[in-house]
């Protein structure tokens, strides 16, 4: 039995062989192969039905595992997000109440809903372009031909892998009160915020202004500095994974393209800007909506080093909190899981559409 | 198969910047590398020194790298203070079970959706990748009903079978399929071969490096999968607990002492990164499949 070995690692673009390799050369060698290649045919469309039939049991059977399992442990929970977003229910009990659309009704006057919203829009606005620029510059970085290279790759690739939960952890600890964090920033002169990171509800932008004299409404404080902590992590854990994207899409880049760029005297910058960056599009735009999808779905961390309090209670944390962290209201839970599935789709669309229209 | 051969990346891999000041461009890389290698490192580094270090010395401040007095009670305090080998032995039980399903039934069901006719087959297929577009993490509440339905509340069978199939596996194994030239499948089938037997016998031995890249990454979902064991198994008794969820409960007891939560971390992060040491090149190729030629 012929094993196909792969020319390189995975690599898929094994195409079929062309020329004499295939059936080609058998009808020039003698007649006996002759009538083979005639006789080959007509044995092949009369057991082709045969295979077809086999191909469509074979086939349903092969999909039969995937299908019954998406099915029912993820399409059929979307549907039930949506007919669970009506009723109320205590996830408890066998009692379900039928409340229409009411439970979308007080979402909108839901306080907390909305923080959680504009928290998780902060999050997200802070974490996916700094996360997205800085593996960029580390790609780069990394795809000098430097010693060490591979390692340098496999160090930033490390957090990525790890858990949530100890990454979390870690940080927890560099971040307590009298910790690694308030010592290194004690070490430049500044005093260490107080309450320590993680239990720091001041907003930053609060803080900005006060030295002014200023005050600003609840809901434009921005940030706290206890959600500002957790992105600072979120930034540090992700970059690894977005890196290594980047630098696939680096060596795909055909080498010759800036070897007729400096042949025309483009420099290294220009050779950045209107070669590699605009290549990178399609991969850029990939890193960014993985990281929006990404940021919005952020809930480990935050349950680990935070329980959702100084104002860094986030959409999934909220959807938690409703439902199994202590609130039993499923139908409210799910009325806001359905409308974060809204958000996501309609971020992600229209990233597609006004990011993604203008490559190739 | 032992035939794996360099990574085709690096094999044709460029650089940028040996044109113009190949020299000041490196140096500058290099800076940047190392600095950058250092504030990745140092926590995991720092979680290592701070457990063998003793309590008193780990609350100190400002904070040392190196312990003073070297000590490895915080672990002998880990194994005695925490069912740990349960909480490991539930965590490698269940990231089996995954691995093992989720790399049959991918390959299966990639195989069929690259390689055989039946009808809707295409639609099933575009059904299987836009769940690939639903955040699933969002969907802890309906997905809590169906498992408790299914009686698997509660249970460890709740952190495997749920997961024993992902639309992204699905969708890599397709593309890999689709690569292979249709010579081979032909000559089985001259040879009288039926489907399933081809499947096992020429199909799966070729599929073994993807399938290689797909288990990897399922291994790490399944083994930092904190949120579904928060949902579908922390009101049990805590023997049957996964080593995320273990953890998070183990620092709500031991909030303080630090080196007993750091060896506990450490001891959770070791068989990871085992496994990423020796799998590195299937793991990087999971990550960046997708993204480049999806």
């Amino acid at each position: 039995m012929a094993k196909w070995v792969p020319s390189g690692e995975l690599d898929f673009d094994l195409r079929p062989r062309t020329g004499a390799a295939s059936g080609g050369a058998f009808t020039r060698e003698s007649d006996s192969v002759v009538a083979v290649t005639i006789a080959a045919p007509a044995r092949r469309a009369g057991s082709l039905s045969g295979a077809a039939r086999e191909d469509m049991f074979v086939g349903y059977l092969f999909v039969l595992p995937t299908l019954l399992i998406l099915g029912t442990f993820l399409i059929w929970p979307i549907i039930q997000t949506f007919w669970m977003s009506l009723y109320n229910w205590d996830l408890l009990s066998q009692e379900r109440t039928f409340r229409g659309l009411q439970n979308y009704r007080l979402l909108i006057d839901d306080s907390d809903f909305w923080l959680a919203l504009r928290n998780t829009v902060y999050y997200s606005v802070g974490v996916v372009p700094t996360q997205t620029i800085l593996a960029l510059l580390v790609a780069l970085a990394a795809n000098q031909r430097i010693r060490g290279r591979t390692f340098f790759r496999s160090a930033y690739y490390f957090p990525s892998i790890s858990s949530s939960i100890v990454v979390a952890l870690l940080f927890m600890w560099i971040l307590q009160g009298g910790g690694l964090a308030d010592w290194l920033l004690s070490l430049t002169g500044v005093t260490p915020p107080r309450p320590a990171w993680l239990s720091n509800p001041n907003g930053i932008l609060e803080l900005l202004v006060q030295p002014l004299g200023w005050s600003l409404p609840e809901w434009a404080i921005g940030p706290s500095i206890a959600l500002l902590s957790v992105m600072m992590l979120n930034i540090w854990s992700t970059i690894g994974s977005m890196m290594i994207i980047f630098l696939a899409g680096l060596q795909d880049i055909p080498r010759d393209v800036y070897e007729a760029a400096s042949v025309d005297g483009a420099n290294s910058r220009q050779a950045f800007w209107s070669i590699t960056l605009p290549l990178l599009r399609p991969v850029t735009l990939f890193v960014v909506i993985v990281g929006v999808i990404g940021t919005f779905q952020v809930f480990d961390q935050i349950w680990m080093m935070t329980k959702g309090t100084a104002g860094t209670t986030t959409m999934v944390y909220k959807i938690y909190s409703e439902s199994f962290g202590g609130g039993f209201r499923a139908g409210s839970a799910a009325a806001m899981t359905a409308v974060l599935f809204a958000i996501i789709f309609v971020v992600t669309m229209l990233q597609l559409r006004f990011f993604g229209r203008r490559e190739a | 198969m032992a035939t794996v051969a360099v990574p085709r990346r690096q094999a044709v891999a460029h650089t940028q910047g040996e044109e113009e000041g190949p020299q000041i461009a490196g140096v500058v890389a290099y800076i940047a590398l190392v600095l950058v290698a250092i504030i990745m490192f140092v926590p995991f580094l720092w979680s290592i020194t701070t457990s063998l270090k003793t309590n008193p010395e780990a609350a100190q401040f400002p904070p040392t790298l190196l312990p003073r007095v070297l000590t490895f009670d915080a672990y002998q305090r880990v194994l005695t203070g925490a069912p740990f080998f349960r909480w490991f032995a539930n965590s490698a039980l269940v990231a089996g079970l995954v691995v093992l399903f989720r790399g049959l039934f991918c390959t299966m069901a990639g195989y069929a959706f690259a390689r055989m006719k039946f009808p809707g087959r295409d639609a099933l297929f575009m059904l299987v990748l836009a769940t690939m577009m639903v955040p699933a993490t969002v969907l802890f509440v309906p997905r809590y009903i169906v498992v408790l339905n299914l009686g698997l509340v509660n249970s460890l069978n709740a952190m495997w079978v749920p997961f024993m199939v992902d639309a992204f596996g699905v969708f890599l194994m397709r593309q890999f399929f689709q690569s292979i030239p249709y010579e081979l499948e032909e000559a089985a089938r001259i040879d009288g071969a039926s489907r399933i037997r081809m499947f096992w016998q020429v199909i799966v031995p070729l599929a073994l490096p993807a399938v290689a890249t797909l288990c990897i990454v399922a291994f790490q979902g399944s083994w930092n999968n904190f949120l579904d064991a928060l949902i579908f198994i922390s009101g049990s008794n805590r023997d049957i607990f996964t080593l995320p969820l273990g953890l998070a409960q183990f620092q709500n007891f031991y909030y303080t002492d630090w080196p007993v939560v750091m060896a506990m971390a450490v001891l959770t992060t070791i068989p990871i990164a085992v496994v990423y040491l020796f799998f590195q090149r299937y793991w990087v190729e999971g990550v960046t499949h997708t993204a480049v030629k999806g």
